[in-house]
């Protein structure tokens, strides 16, 4: 079996029990709109919120998505499932790529619920010409976080003390994607009278990332999960 | 058990060399000549006053800790290719990133108090200081993973895949942050006027940094190797007297 042939059935497996366990829809995105709705209790101003809001909802976006990684690889690590999957012959490149893409399904299904919220709580409005730029940003940071979160989500499962290593370890790498996919956003929705054109040298960048990240997991994968 | 197998000159001071002897009374003079320098003999600055002093331990300790850095990813980029793999390259890697962290520390500690002399505050978002506090996160980061637990040369491959992982981030997120504040705090004042006395000061206590920095990295590799020879010790030990207590008497 090539990797990609693995990777697919890997994602399936992965979004089936998800879709099964419903842990994702009835306890991840509750989670995503509470930190929405905290966020307004904190900054507790109607004009201040409207200016922000793309940068929160992208912040809520990467605190999700240390809930999303430690779910997906507790899925695996529970029966050692990860480490049948090696024993079996299975390639590190086709899980590490099959569990990124499931997890940026998954992903990829919080962040528009963030938006919704952004939109009905902190009045975001959506504009007609930054509809292109919105969806490139939201698809190559998508993507970006997700190689990433395998990547590290990998290396702290079946370590002890993971819960506490995986913020630590991971919210450094992200920080680039935080800054990139919220000034993109910004371009796109006008926010603070931004423009489009604005927007697109950072979607070079979360590229970059997703590019960087994809590759460099899918080497480095197989010496991070092999006990 | 003789006491050589404890370090390379016996069990009293067993991670002494001759050679890190020198080294360390070495780097001992150069900061004393530092400190002689930097706080009697070299003049106030102009602007800075007094402020200017820091900086002798600001900008040495700032390259000792990019320099610890640099030496962690060669040394785990040693230990992942296959014909250098030994324990002492991953031994060299994690004592060079904890000299580096502590060295970080200093560096950030010392530039927000020269901050706040020369531009009245803590903390700029400049993408030189930002990156900086990355790196030091990132290298506390990759220090817990070498406390993870497991065998030996898991330990090695997995803090060297991360090392390396953090070579690849460090950039991704200087420029990321440049591009996100374009107006940053250009080189600093001192450091366009730096002249004479004060340069040679500067000069000093770079050598003697790096000096300190080898001293430091050859007694914590030392003792990391005797750490790990303790705890396979301790294994064999182990194992051999559950077989003496299994022996019929």
């Amino acid at each position: 079996m090539n990797t990609l042939h693995i990777a697919r059935l890997v994602a399936a497996k992965d979004l089936r029990i998800e879709w099964r366990s419903r842990v994702v829809t009835n306890q991840v995105l509750p989670f995503a709109a509470l930190v929405m709705v905290m966020f307004a209790f904190a900054l507790d101003n109607d004009t201040v919120l409207p200016r922000v809001a793309p940068g929160l909802v992208w912040l809520a976006a990467m605190f999700s998505l240390l809930v999303l990684v430690q779910r997906t690889f507790a899925v695996e690590t529970a029966d050692g499932a990860l480490d049948a999957l090696r024993v079996a012959g299975v390639g590190p490149a086709g899980i590490f790529l099959g569990k990124s893409l499931a997890l940026a399904v998954q992903l990829t299904v919080l962040e528009v619920m963030l938006l919704g919220a952004a939109v009905v709580l902190y009045r975001t409005e959506l504009v007609a010409g930054g509809v292109v730029l919105l969806v490139t940003t939201y698809l190559a940071a998508t993507l970006g976080l997700a190689f990433v979160g395998t990547l590290y989500g990998g290396l702290a499962a079946g370590a002890k003390g993971r819960e506490t290593l995986l913020p630590l370890l991971l919210l450094p790498v992200v920080a680039p994607v935080l800054i990139g996919a919220t000034r993109a956003t910004e371009a796109a929705l006008g926010t603070n009278d931004a423009t489009p054109s604005e927007g697109w040298p950072w979607i070079g960048l979360l590229a970059l990332f997703a590019v960087i990240f994809g590759a460099g997991g899918s080497l480095a994968f197989g010496s991070l999960i092999d006990e | 058990m003789t006491p050589t197998e404890f370090g390379p000159t016996g069990i009293k001071c067993p991670t002494r060399t001759r050679f890190s002897r020198a080294l360390g009374l070495a780097a001992l003079v150069g900061i004393a000549w530092l400190a002689l320098f930097g706080l009697v003999l070299s003049p106030d600055d102009r602007v800075q006053r007094e402020g200017v002093r820091i900086l002798y331990v600001h900008v040495p300790s700032a390259w000792l800790a990019y320099l610890a850095f640099v030496v962690t990813g060669l040394a785990s980029a040693a230990y992942l290719f296959p014909k250098t793999r030994s324990l002492t390259w991953d031994r060299i890697a994690g004592a060079s990133a904890e000299v580096g962290v502590l060295f970080m520390g200093i560096t950030l500690v010392s530039g927000s108090l020269w901050g706040h002399i020369s531009w009245g505050t803590y903390w700029t978002w400049d993408s030189r200081l930002t990156t900086t506090a990355f790196l030091f996160v990132t290298y506390i980061g990759y220090l817990a993973v070498r406390g993870l637990g497991g065998s030996q040369q898991q330990r090695a491959r997995r803090s060297a895949v991360v090392a390396l992982l953090a070579l690849l981030e460090v950039p991704l997120v200087h420029f990321s942050v440049k591009w996100w504040r374009p107006l940053h705090q250009g080189e600093s004042v001192a450091e366009k006027e730096l002249e004479g006395l004060m340069l040679f000061s500067l000069f000093v206590g770079i050598i003697a940094f790096t000096l300190l920095y080898v001293w430091l990295v050859l007694h914590r590799q030392r003792v990391l190797a005797m750490e790990d020879s303790l705890a396979d010790r301790g294994l064999d030990t182990a194992l051999a007297e559950r077989r003496q207590e299994a022996l019929p008497r």
